[in-house]
C-alpha cells in the first residue's frame, strides 16, 4: 500500500532535514546558504502538502504549522524556515479563498470596522474541502519554488544601474547574493572592492579570492581597519541574514560597526536581500561559540569571552534594500511584509 | 639655430601664406604684417612649438590686444632663455647631461652584487626616465630639433632643481629639526613659515626620493669609502593597494638585518639589536620603542670616543645619523621617537667645546635619564593620579589593545582599591589584546574579551573607554592604533564616553586629517589565517588583482573624543596646539 510507504518515507525526509539544520547552525556540517535552505523547506513543504493526509485547508494548516515550528526549533538562527512556512500557510489561505469565491482583498481588511464585526470568524473558515485545493496548492507552491530559484539572478541584473564605473564599494563578510551582484556588474564595468575580512571565522578571504578570480580590484582589510578607510569609499553593499519587519537588519558581526562609519561618511549603505529572507519575527538569539582559539588556556578560565554572530543594524542608518521585486526604502518594508505574510500566522 | 629657425618658420609661413589669401579676400591686412611680425620675432626666443600653435590660434581670434601681453611674454621668456644659456654654458655640453646619468648608473655597477641589487632597483625606476632622455636626444637629433632641445630644457631644468636642492641646507628626513630650529630663531610671539621638508618614507611613489635616499645611504657611512660598510636599502615586498603607493610596505621575514655584513662598523651593535627588534616586533609600543631607542643611544654614547680633530658635540651628531637611517628603514620612526631624537640631538649640540670628553658624556647620559624619568615615567603616574579621579566603583571600562599607560592606569585603580570591571577589546592581525588581558588577568582585575567586531554587541554595558594614543597631532586628530577611531566612533553612537590618555611627549606639530596620507604599511601577509585546515588567501601573489591591505594606524577626529588626559591636567583634544606652544617657549 502507497499510504504508509509514504508516510514513512516523508517523516525520513523531515527528520534528514532536521538533523541537517541542526548540523549547519553548530559549523560542524557543510554551510548551506539561505537560498539553498528556502529551497529545501519550500520542496520539502511540497512533500507534505502532497503525501500527507488532509481533509480541509485547516488540517492542512494544522500539520504545516506543526511542522514548521519543529523545524525553527532545530535551528531558530535560520529564519528562512520560518519564512518559507509562513509563505506557504498564506498560499493556502489564499487558495482556499480563491477556491470559495470570495475576494482576496475582502478576506485581508485589517480596518478596524471588519475587525469589530467579524471577531473570531476567520477561524472556522478552514473547514470547507475543496477537491481542487490540492493541486492548486502544489501549483501555487511550485510558482514560489521557480521564484525562489531566480532570486539571485533577479538581484544581479540590477547591479548595473547602482554601479557606476571606477568606483570603490566595500562590503564585509561572504554574501552569495552580494557575489553574484558584483560580478554580473563587473561584467560591463571596472570598479574597487574592498573586502573586511569578518574575525573570526575571516569569510571576507573567501569572498575576496572569488571576487578577484572574477577579474574584479579586490582589497582584503581587517574589521579595524573599516573606519579609516571608508573616507575613500563610494558605496557600501552588504547581504544580510534576515530583514526585520521595521526595515533593520540581523547581519553578521560587525556590520554595525560598518553602517555607523558609513553614516559618518554619509556613504550609501545597500542591502541586497531577497524577500525570502522577510522576517516578521526574530527569536533574541545571539549564537555564543568559543572558537577563538585562545593559546594561553590558564586564563582562560577567569575571562569571559564573547563572540556574537550576528549584529541588529537600525534600519536609520540604511539607505536601500534591493530584493528580486527591485528597490525599497527601509519605511516601505512593512508593507512588503503584510503582503507576503498574513498576520495570523506571524506567530507559528 | 637657423634650422631651428626656419622650422619654427615653416608652419608660420604656411599660416602666413593662408592668412595672405585670406587678406586678399577678407582685407586683413594689418593683421597678417602684425601676424609675421610675431611669427619672426618666435624664432629669436625659441619658443615652444606647441605654446606658439596655440599663439597662434589666439592671435587668430583676438587680434590686436593680444601683442602687448605678447610682448610682456616675450620679455619674460627672452629673460628665461638667457638664464637657460647661462647654465648651459655652465655644464658645457649635452654630453654632460648624459654622462652624470650615466654616471649614477655606473656608480652603481662597480660596486659588489649584494649591494648593486639594492641600489639598483630603486635606480631602475629612474633609470628608464634618463635612457629614454638620452635615447630620444641621440636618435632623431638631426630631424627632429625642436624636440630634441625641449627634452634638453627639462633635462637642464631637472638639474637644475637637483643641484639647487643638494646645496640647501638641512636633510629630507628631518622637518621638524628644520621647523624647531626656525622656531628658536625667531622671537616665540610671531608666527614663522616653516621650510617644510617633506618625510622620504611617505614619498615612495616618486623615483627621484627613492634616489635620493640610496644616495643618502651612501654617504652616510663612517669609515672612508669601503663599499661594504654601507647601510644597505630595505626593499618592498609584495603588491600595494594603489591608495597607498606612497608608502613602504615591508616583509617581516626579509629583515634589513640579513642584508648586512658583518662585522659591520657601520652601525653600532646595540642599535643592530635594536632595528631587528623592531622590525620582528619584539618591541612594540610606542612607550616602549621609545624607551629602548633612549637605552641604545646610552650605550652608543658610552662607547663613544671623539676622534682627533673633531668636536664631539657635531661628530656624535653625525655618528647618530647613519644609525637613526637605519632604524627608521627597519621601522618607521614613530613621533615619540622623533621627539626623543630631537631632545638628544639638542642636548649634544649644546655640548661647550670646553668639555672634556668623560664629563660630556655623562653629561648626555644624565640627560637621557632625566628624559626617561621625566617624561615617561613620572608623566605616566601623574596621568594614572588625575585618571583615578575618573575610575568610579562598578564602572565597566572598555580599553582597546595594549597601551602601557593605560593598563598602569588600570593597575593603579586596582591598587587603591576601585571596584571596576574590563572589558578588552583585540582586533586581527595583531591581537595585542591578548597580552593586555594577561596582565591584567594576573592582577586579579576581572575581565571580558571580545574582538573588534563585537563591539556594538558590548558597548551597551560600557561605561567608559579609556585609549591610548601614538602620537596627538596638532590639529587635535588623534592618531593611534588601527581601530580606536572605530571604536571612539561606535561609543559615541552610544553615547559612552572616551577618554584618551596621552603623555606630552608623544605631541607633535604634524597634522593629518585621514589615515592615508601618512601610514605603515605592515607585512602583508599577517592577514592570512587558517581555519578549518585551509588557508584561503595562500597564494595571493598568484592573484594579480588580489592586495591585502595590513595598515597599522589611523586618525581620530576630535569630536569623538571627550577628554585627554596628559601630566599637565585634563585638556579637550583641541588644546594640543596650545600644550605644544608653551613647551616651545619654555624650551
Amino acid at each position: 500500500m502507497p499510504g504508509p510507504y509514504k508516510e514513512t518515507d516523508l517523516t525520513e525526509r523531515v527528520e534528514a532535514f532536521l538533523s541537517d539544520l541542526k548540523r549547519g547552525g553548530s559549523g560542524t556540517g557543510p554551510l548551506r546558504g539561505s537560498a539553498e535552505t528556502a529551497r529545501e523547506t519550500t520542496a520539502l513543504l511540497r512533500k507534505i502538502t502532497a503525501q500527507a493526509r488532509w481533509s480541509s485547508a485547516g488540517d492542512l494548516m494544522e500539520i504545516i504549522r506543526k511542522e514548521g515550528r519543529r523545524m525553527t526549533a532545530a535551528q531558530p538562527s535560520e529564519t528562512t524556515v520560518g519564512n518559507m512556512v509562513r509563505r506557504v500557510l498564506k498560499i493556502i489561505r489564499e487558495e482556499y479563498a480563491r477556491s470559495r469565491g470570495s475576494s482576496e482583498e475582502a478576506d485581508q481588511q485589517e480596518s478596524l470596522h471588519k475587525l469589530l464585526t467579524s471577531g473570531g470568524l476567520s477561524e472556522e473558515n478552514f473547514r470547507h474541502h475543496f477537491a481542487p485545493l490540492k493541486a492548486n496548492v502544489i501549483e501555487a507552491i511550485n510558482e514560489l519554488l521557480t521564484e525562489l530559484e531566480g532570486t539571485t539572478d533577479n538581484i544581479a541584473m540590477q547591479a548595473l544601474e547602482h554601479i557606476h564605473s571606477n568606483e570603490v564599494i566595500m562590503t564585509i563578510g561572504r554574501s552569495r547574493t552580494v557575489e553574484a551582484f558584483l560580478k554580473d556588474a563587473a561584467r560591463k564595468r571596472k570598479f574597487h572592492v574592498i573586502v573586511a575580512e569578518c574575525a573570526p571565522f575571516c569569510q571576507g578571504h573567501e569572498m575576496a579570492t572569488s571576487l578577484s578570480k572574477a577579474g574584479i580590484e579586490t582589497t582584503v582589510i581587517a574589521d579595524a581597519a573599516i573606519f579609516a578607510v571608508m573616507s575613500r569609499v563610494n558605496k557600501v553593499i552588504i547581504g544580510t541574514q534576515t530583514v526585520l519587519a521595521n526595515g533593520g537588519l540581523r547581519a553578521v558581526n560587525g556590520t554595525h560597526t560598518l553602517a555607523l562609519a558609513a553614516k559618518h561618511h554619509s556613504t550609501p549603505l545597500i542591502v541586497c536581500a531577497p524577500m525570502f529572507k522577510l522576517s516578521p519575527q526574530v527569536s533574541r538569539y545571539h549564537n555564543l561559540l568559543l572558537s577563538l582559539q585562545v593559546k594561553s588556556c590558564e586564563i582562560l578560565s577567569k575571562v569571559n569571552v564573547h563572540c556574537p554572530v550576528f549584529d541588529y543594524v537600525p534600519p536609520e542608518l540604511i539607505t536601500l534594500f534591493i530584493s528580486n521585486i527591485g528597490g525599497h526604502a527601509p519605511s516601505y518594508i512593512y508593507r512588503l511584509m503584510s503582503e507576503l505574510y498574513h498576520p495570523e500566522d506571524h506567530e507559528l | 639655430m637657423c634650422n631651428r629657425c626656419a622650422l619654427l618658420h615653416f608652419p608660420a609661413v604656411i599660416s602666413f601664406f593662408q592668412q595672405v589669401l585670406k587678406m586678399i579676400f577678407f582685407k586683413e591686412v594689418i593683421l597678417g604684417f602684425r601676424y609675421w611680425v610675431i611669427a619672426s620675432g618666435w624664432c629669436f626666443f625659441r619658443r615652444n612649438v606647441n605654446d606658439r600653435q596655440d599663439d597662434i590660434e589666439r592671435a587668430k581670434t583676438e587680434g590686436k590686444e593680444l601683442t602687448k601681453e605678447e610682448k610682456q611674454r616675450l620679455r619674460k621668456e627672452k629673460k628665461q632663455q638667457k638664464k637657460n644659456k647661462e647654465k648651459k654654458d655652465e655644464k658645457a655640453s649635452q654630453g654632460s647631461e648624459k654622462e652624470k646619468k650615466s654616471g649614477s648608473l655606473a656608480a652603481a655597477a662597480p660596486q659588489p652584487p649584494a649591494k648593486s641589487t639594492t641600489v639598483k632597483t630603486p635606480s631602475a625606476v629612474p633609470a628608464p626616465a634618463p635612457v629614454s632622455v638620452p635615447s630620444s636626444l641621440e636618435a632623431p637629433a638631426p630631424v627632429d630639433k625642436p624636440s630634441k632641445t625641449k627634452a634638453e630644457l627639462k633635462a637642464e631644468r631637472r638639474a637644475r632643481q637637483e643641484a639647487e636642492r643638494a646645496s640647501k641646507p638641512g636633510k629630507k628626513g628631518e622637518p621638524g629639526q628644520q621647523a624647531a630650529s626656525g622656531k628658536q630663531k625667531a622671537p616665540p610671539s610671531e608666527l614663522q613659515p616653516v621650510i617644510k621638508r617633506l618625510p622620504e618614507h611617505i614619498q615612495v611613489d616618486n623615483p627621484d626620493v627613492l634616489k635620493k635616499l640610496a644616495k643618502k645611504l651612501e654617504r652616510q657611512q663612517v669609515m672612508g669609502l669601503n663599499p661594504t660598510k654601507k647601510i644597505p636599502l630595505r626593499l618592498d615586498y609584495g603588491y600595494k593597494v594603489s591608495l597607498f603607493s606612497h608608502l613602504h610596505q615591508y616583509s617581516r621575514k626579509a629583515p634589513l638585518t640579513q642584508q648586512l655584513s658583518i662585522p659591520s662598523t657601520v652601525i653600532h651593535p646595540a642599535v643592530v639589536r635594536l632595528g631587528l627588534q623592531y622590525s620582528q616586533g619584539i618591541v612594540a609600543g610606542s612607550n616602549a620603542r621609545s624607551v629602548a631607542l633612549l637605552h641604545a643611544f646610552k650605550q652608543v654614547i658610552r662607547d663613544y670616543i671623539t676622534p682627533p680633530n673633531e668636536e664631539l658635540s657635531r661628530d656624535l651628531v653625525n655618528k647618530l645619523k647613519p644609525y637613526i637611517s637605519f632604524l627608521n628603514q627597519c621601522r618607521p620612526l614613530s613621533a615619540s621617537m622623533g621627539n626623543a631624537i630631537k631632545y638628544v640631538k639638542k642636548e649634544i649640540s649644546n655640548i661647550s667645546s670646553q668639555c672634556k670628553e668623560e664629563e660630556a658624556k655623562s653629561k648626555l647620559l644624565n640627560c637621557i635619564e632625566w628624559y626617561i624619568k621625566e617624561k615617561i615615567i613620572l608623566a605616566a603616574k601623574a596621568i594614572a593620579e588625575s585618571s583615578i579621579e575618573k575610575i568610579n566603583n562598578e564602572d565597566v571600562i572598555l580599553v582597546y589593545g595594549c597601551s602601557s599607560l593605560v593598563n598602569h592606569i588600570l593597575f593603579e585603580a586596582f591598587e587603591k582599591g576601585r571596584k571596576f570591571r574590563v572589558i578588552v577589546v583585540d582586533s586581527r592581525p595583531r591581537l595585542e589584546g591578548r597580552e593586555a588581558l594577561r596582565r591584567l588577568v594576573q592582577r586579579g582585575i576581572s575581565c571580558t574579551y571580545v574582538l573588534i567586531s563585537a563591539v556594538s554587541y558590548i558597548l551597551p554595558e560600557v561605561s567608559k573607554v579609556f585609549l591610548g594614543a601614538h602620537a596627538l597631532l596638532a590639529n587635535g586628530y588623534v592618531m593611534s592604533r588601527v581601530g580606536t577611531s572605530q571604536i571612539a566612533l561606535v561609543a559615541r553612537a552610544f553615547n559612552v564616553p572616551v577618554l584618551v590618555c596621552c603623555e606630552t611627549y608623544k605631541f607633535c606639530e604634524r597634522v593629518q586629517t585621514d589615515s592615508f596620507v601618512s601610514n605603515e604599511l605592515d607585512d602583508p601577509d599577517d592577514l592570512m589565517v587558517t581555519r578549518n585546515g585551509k588557508t584561503q588567501l595562500e597564494s595571493w601573489q598568484e592573484v594579480p588583482s588580489l592586495g591585502l591591505l595590513n595598515l597599522v594606524y589611523d586618525v581620530t577626529p576630535p569630536d569623538f573624543v571627550d577628554l585627554v588626559i596628559t601630566e599637565l591636567g585634563m585638556i579637550p583634544c583641541t588644546s594640543v596646539p596650545v600644550v605644544l606652544r608653551v613647551k616651545n617657549v619654555d624650551q
